[in-house]
């Protein structure tokens, strides 16, 4: 299964969904009741926020007798961090343009 | 968690470039050579000085960008406004571009700053409808965990 840009954008658009897995990122492994005693909606919902955020190849689930842990996959931002080094590129390109303008003119 | 204070973060790129300042200068301020290695454009270095770089347009970029020249210090230092067009102005892109040339021994350090990509506000970024770019602060961080 391949996660598309959009899919990841669409993913993390949820704030909820995010303070869920910047949560996971900062804190490590959670159960799902301990990440619904401080997400401030239903564990159902959470359950669900965590489902998503699975299939965008974010998180990592693990089950240990009855709980399930839940564990971040930093991993999964990289289509992002791609996104944003465009403009990096973009300036890259162009001074290269930049570079080649000043030979000619040093002629 | 989900409101935090403003955040913005630059793209820096900085090259030592065997050249006299005055040569780079003229590359960055004249008009006709701007367009040689990055766009066409009504530049002119005059400080309040609006003006437009216009490239093909692409999905979610109309290809044109509203400038205005911030300032002019000949041989040192030029800065404009860097900011979406048109239909995509409103929380689009707005940045700053800043120019700095610092002479070395063999040359010129020229060094681009584009500031201001924000963090947080923004809900259409190039035309793209994601509520996501809040999120970007953390990822400097987050990458920097990916080792």
């Amino acid at each position: 299964m391949r996660t598309t840009t959009n899919e990841l954008f669409s993913t993390l658009a949820d704030p909820t969904r995010r303070a869920i897995f910047e949560r996971l990122c900062r804190d490590g492994e959670q159960t799902v009741r301990a990440l619904t005693d401080r997400a401030g909606v239903s564990q159902p919902a959470v359950s669900k926020h965590l489902g998503v955020l699975k299939h965008a190849g974010l998180v990592r689930d693990r089950r240990v007798g009855r709980q399930t842990h839940y564990s971040a996959q930093p991993q999964g931002l990289v289509p992002l961090i791609d996104w944003m080094s465009l403009y990096g590129s973009f300036w890259r390109e162009h001074f290269d343009r930049l570079e080649a303008l000043l030979n000619r003119m040093d002629q | 968690m989900t409101k935090s204070a403003t955040i913005t973060r630059s793209v820096i790129i900085e090259r030592e470039m065997p050249h006299p300042p005055e040569r780079v200068w003229r590359a960055l301020t004249q008009g006709v050579l701007i367009e040689e290695w990055l766009m066409k454009n009504d530049f002119q270095p005059v400080v309040g000085h609006r003006f437009n770089f216009r490239a093909t347009p692409m999905p979610h970029w109309n290809g044109v960008v509203d400038c205005q020249v911030l300032a002019v210090e000949p041989d040192r230092r030029l800065s404009y406004s860097w900011n979406a067009s048109g239909e995509e102005a409103a929380g689009g892109l707005k940045t700053v571009v800043t120019w700095t040339l610092t002479p070395t021994r063999g040359g010129v350090l020229v060094r681009m700053e584009q500031s201001g990509f924000r963090t947080e506000d923004e809900t259409n970024y190039q035309g793209a409808n994601y509520g996501w770019q809040r999120y970007i602060g953390g990822l400097e961080r987050v990458a920097a965990g990916l080792g």
